[in-house]
């Protein structure tokens, strides 16, 4: 299609750059904007008859109104995509940013993408053995699944995204299919891309990763960009290449940052903490597009990480991800206080998807069984610690004080490892039969007889 | 008519006399449906359900001189739809596995022959709206009765024999004074309007779930409307999925309304294999699935809601019982708030617009058990999810259902965090027909059910207050009698409230297993207490062998061999009565 030019705008702010005078001009176009400083990017957010909302990518900074030629480019914004994408880096458009070659390759991908027909997908059920007991036990990664960690600031997310990243057998059994890992960082700041950097690089898994950054200091309108430059990557690899793709984007906060920040700009009214209305909208568009498609050999999965402002769950962020999400991996400061890496906190913790991945033949008959009675008797030991420190320890009965004894053990023993410590998902059940068995047996409510037959250790 | 202008699911064309208000109208090149939501003296304004992207001023659009409208006939049945009834199956063959734009694809198949069977005497000479003209076995549950469409009336002039016929063959023809109607088997409703019915009954027969804590408690019923609220990770689509499957309705409408897609294909891959234990055959052969999931276009997302409430009165209209899932209300809320946001309409509570109770209000109200126009008798119950944010029950969307709901189903976070499944908070919920209800529970369920559910109750609430003075000083400053209600308590919790919607036993719940589960809780507590005055102590209770597994009786003793409760209840009153004999 032709491009048309335009010389001049009539207002700008913020990103939004306004321009009239304009004929056929499509919604969600892509443009470009000429100016002394060089090239910049957008897209059209509104338009009527002769008057163009634009939003630029690349911020606004330098521009006036005179001296710019705006683009219409008949296209929405597209990346280009190619297997050799494995390895390398690039910032929020798909530019190699790290001294290499620009990708070439005739395929290109609309970065929108498009929901996947509900009956086209196949309800993810392959367990993903992270070598996390906390996460393997109690909230099974499942392929295709989106599983978001909620941290906050100063907690290890980043060590426990990248141990995941490192261990997760994504590759399946027999790791005979082909697995890659796509990492995208939204206003990160440097140490963090670069720890993700070396610890890919260190475990010798870079080539399997493709990296798109926007660090803290890039323009903030980019950060809408990244996470679906990210997908789409995601996409190409896992359905026309039949990957099995592990997608690791942080921090959504600052995504929804960046969001507010359009909103406001273009006067939208606003619903929680200035946050747009449509914030869950948007952010479906994102994580929905983690899943499986039957016919093909690959899958998305996600796992999204975010910074609670103040630690707050029911800020909008978490809140809506929480709706959206399969679940939530949640890290609590009191346990990293305590010394436990990872500070999971299994509570409010959860994996919708792990039901029907786990149990026998898949990973063990006891497995639901052993999660239930871990989550109930830790609930419990939450009550009685409580208790304990109003009227002291030494006047519990004999059984809370067990469940208390219990509930240490198992924090300095299931929960906490080694951030190098891989293990099995039979080497984390057994860890948790070794703890039933300082319990008496009828706190064991949740165990049916013939487990605890099966696989309670005998003896003192 | 031609587009003016674009801002994301809203485009305004220009002419706005060609339009009425809620008329269908196809945008643009791609045509893309959508619906005209206001007028003004220059544009009318059009919220499109699929994606605009691409879309520019100046290009065509087309008034379809219609309202939007569900098509509704044989074939909805097992079928799922996207928010404007379009079937996903043939969206999937149309578009591949992306939901592409702009496709035309009828929501009942043309093609396929149904075996009709007239219903119709040879000396009737006329029918009215609603008459049953013919029926067609569409599923192994459901037999679709072919209903002469609301404001059709008049003396038969042409009527087809029983045979094979297409949705679109005529089967009859009727003279209303002069102008000629054809009767198809199927026909249009306008989705905004409810469909027309004789009169309205109160509500006075549950609608049986087989969930215990519901069924109990906090019953509902049929014609009745429930809300479900919960924060995220409570189990209100897990609760919303029991009810579906186990509750007693004819047929069930789910509708998914923006939230998670591998949610709804779960559905498409469970329903199938879950089998109705009244009938043996498989639930999917009542079910009706609407999804339209969060990354769907939103303006479909709003649509949803009412094109299954419509499908839902079309049932109805033939005798059934429905009962229509929306999960998640809120998520239609917010969709309707976003469509006001870009409308710049004037915000009231956290950016919700002002007519969300009005709107909220419509919806519910179409709820109901009513005698349908051919003198049946039909309702639809409204189960929806509420999703607050936060968990905050006082955000606006909870709050103005509340309005309009008389069965509240609080989903607690401290429950779910401790996996008590269904996480219904019994101190917070409610329901308004409980007493309504009394009656038939008394006579069908078990002659003390209404004492004994009140007497249970009472004991969950004493319970409370106990833990109260547990979580300050310890359980061991209690006295017996009450150590022993947090004892039965723990029963009634573990025992009762607690279902465990995996195990192939506990799912589902019929009434005579509650009936007895309840009354051997409930004597026990009676016997335990009469021990405790004879001076004897707690611990002695422990001395019982009888007792063991007690609360796992859920588990072991299948629905319809409740026979097995008057074994387990011998041996009890044996152990208490020897029990007792030490403390003459």
């Amino acid at each position: 299609m032709l491009a048309r030019q335009y010389e001049g705008v009539s207002s700008i702010a913020g990103p939004l750059v306004v321009v009239e005078g304009i004929t056929d001009v499509a919604y969600d176009e892509l443009i470009e904007i000429h100016s002394a400083s060089g090239r910049r990017r957008g897209k059209v957010i509104e338009v009527s008859k002769d008057k163009a909302i634009v939003q630029v990518f690349e911020g606004t900074v330098g521009l006036n109104l005179k001296g710019v030629t705006v683009k219409f480019l008949g296209k929405p914004f597209e990346l280009t995509m190619s297997e050799s994408m494995l390895g390398r880096t690039f910032n929020a458009l798909g530019e190699a940013i790290d001294g290499g070659p620009q990708i070439v390759s005739t395929v290109k991908k609309d970065v929108n993408g498009e929901p996947i027909n509900p009956v086209a997908r196949e309800y993810p059920r392959d367990c993903i053995q992270t070598g996390i007991s906390a996460i393997d036990i109690l909230m099974t990664l499942v392929r295709g699944q989106k599983l978001p960690v909620f941290s906050g600031n100063g907690l290890p997310h980043n060590e426990l995204a990248s141990q995941i990243a490192r261990q997760a057998n994504i590759s399946g059994k027999g790791g005979n299919d082909k697995f890659a890992v796509i990492f995208a960082t939204m206003g990160a700041t440097h140490d963090t891309a670069e720890f993700f950097k070396r610890s890919f690089e260190e475990s010798g898994a870079f080539g399997k990763v493709v990296m798109f950054l926007n660090l803290a200091d890039d323009p903030s309108i980019e950060r809408i960009i990244v996470p679906r430059s990210a997908l789409t990557t995601a996409e190409y690899f896992a359905y026309e290449l039949g990957y099995h793709v592990l997608v690791i984007m942080t921090d959504i906060t600052n995504y929804c940052e960046s969001l507010r920040e359009i909103s406001s700009y273009r006067g939208e009214v606003p619903s929680r903490k200035g946050y747009p209305g449509y914030l869950y909208s948007d952010l479906a568009t994102l994580y929905e597009r983690a899943g499986k498609i039957h016919g093909k050999n690959g899958s998305i999965t996600q796992i999204p990480i975010m910074t609670m402002p103040n630690d707050d769950i029911t800020h909008p962020v978490p809140d809506m991800t929480g709706y959206i999400t399969e679940g939530q991996i949640v890290l609590s400061r009191s346990l990293l206080q305590k010394g436990v890496y990872p500070p999971i906190n299994i509570l409010p913790s959860l994996s919708r998807l792990m039901k029907d991945g786990i149990g026998e033949g898949r990973t063990r008959d006891d497995h639901q069984s052993v999660a239930s009675q871990l989550n109930a008797l830790y609930s419990k030991a939450q009550d009685v610690a409580a208790l304990a420190s109003v009227i002291g320890e030494d006047e519990l009965n004999d059984n809370d004080r067990k469940i208390l004894e219990f509930s240490r053990a198992y924090e300095s023993r299931f929960v906490k490892q080694g951030q190098q410590e891989n293990r099995s998902f039979i080497e984390s059940l057994d860890l948790s039969w070794d703890l039933f068995k300082a319990l008496p047996k009828d706190t064991l409510e949740r165990l049916p007889d013939q487990l605890m037959e099966k696989y309670l250790p005998k003896g003192k | 008519m031609k587009v003016f202008s674009i801002n994301g699911p809203i485009v305004k064309v220009d002419e706005p006399d060609k339009v009425f208000m809620y008329e269908m109208i196809k945008v643009g090149k791609n045509k893309l449906i959508g619906e005209v939501i206001s007028i003004s003296p220059d544009t009318a304004t059009i919220q499109v359900y699929e994606d605009t992207s691409g879309m520019k001023p100046g290009e065509e659009c087309y008034p379809s001189g219609m309202p939007l409208c569900a098509e509704l006939g044989p074939g909805l049945i097992q079928n799922m739809f996207d928010g404007i009834l379009r079937p996903l199956v043939g969206l999937h063959k149309a578009t591949g596995s992306f939901i592409g734009r702009g496709a035309e694809v009828f929501s009942l198949d043309r093609e396929k022959l149904w075996n009709v069977k007239m219903l119709i005497g040879k000396d009737q000479k006329e029918v009215t709206a609603g008459s049953r003209i013919a029926e067609i076995e569409e599923t192994d549950l459901i037999k679709h009765y072919v209903l002469v469409p609301p404001g059709v009336k008049g003396k038969i002039v042409e009527l087809s024999p029983d045979g094979l016929y297409k949705i679109e063959q005529t089967i009859m023809k009727v003279d209303d004074n002069g102008q000629v109607h054809e009767v198809k088997l199927f026909q249009r409703s306008p989705v905004r309007k409810p469909r027309p019915v004789k009169k309205r009954f109160s509500p006075l027969e549950p609608l049986v779930t087989g969930q215990r804590v519901i069924d109990a408690f906090f019953p509902i019923a049929k014609g009745g409307a429930a809300a479900i609220p919960g924060g995220f990770g409570t189990g209100k689509t897990m609760t919303q999925h029991q009810l579906a499957k186990w509750c007693e309705a004819d047929l069930i409408v789910y509708i998914g309304c923006g939230e998670r897609g591998n949610e709804m294909t779960e559905v498409l891959e469970d329903f199938p294999k879950l089998i109705d234990p009244k009938t043996n055959k498989p639930l999917m052969a009542r079910t009706i699935l609407i999804a339209n999931t969060s990354n769907m276009p939103v303006a479909a997302r709003e649509a949803s809601i009412y094109t299954g409430i419509t499908v839902a009165e079309y049932f109805r209209d033939m005798g059934y019982s429905v009962a229509l899932m929306a999960d998640s209300s809120s998520r239609w809320a917010e969709a309707l708030r976003e469509l006001s946001g870009r409308l710049e309409q004037m915000p009231a509570e956290e950016g919700y617009p002002a007519y969300l109770g009005t709107k909220l209000g419509e919806f519910y109200e179409r709820a109901g058990t009513v005698e349908t126009l051919d003198g049946n008798k039909g309702s639809i119950t409204v189960i929806a999810a509420v999703s607050p944010p936060g968990g905050d029950f006082s955000e606006p969307v909870t709050q103005q259902t509340k309005r309009f709901i008389r069965c509240f189903w609080g989903l607690d976070k401290n429950l779910a965090a401790a996996r008590h499944y269904p996480a219904i908070n019994w101190l917070e919920s409610y329901s308004e027909y409980f007493d309504d209800l009394g009656k038939w529970f008394n006579e069908n369920a078990g002659p003390n059910w209404r004492k004994l559910v009140i007497e249970s109750m009472t004991i969950l609430q004493e319970e409370e207050e106990l833990q109260q003075i547990v979580k300050l000083v310890g359980e061991d400053v209690l006295a017996d009698h009450q150590k022993l209600i947090l004892r039965v308590a723990k029963y009634l919790k573990t025992g009762f409230l607690q279902q465990a919607a995996f195990d192939k036993v506990d799912t589902y719940c019929a009434l005579p297993k509650q009936y007895r589960l309840l009354s051997l809780y409930m004597d026990y507590y009676k016997m335990a207490k009469e021990l405790l005055s004879k001076g004897a102590h707690i611990s002695n209770l422990d001395e019982m062998k009888s007792t063991e597994g007690l609360a796992k009786l859920k588990f072991t003793i299948k629905n319809g061999e409740e026979s097995q409760f008057d074994g387990i209840l011998d041996g009890i009153k044996k152990d208490f009565a020897q029990l007792s004999a030490k403390f003459q």
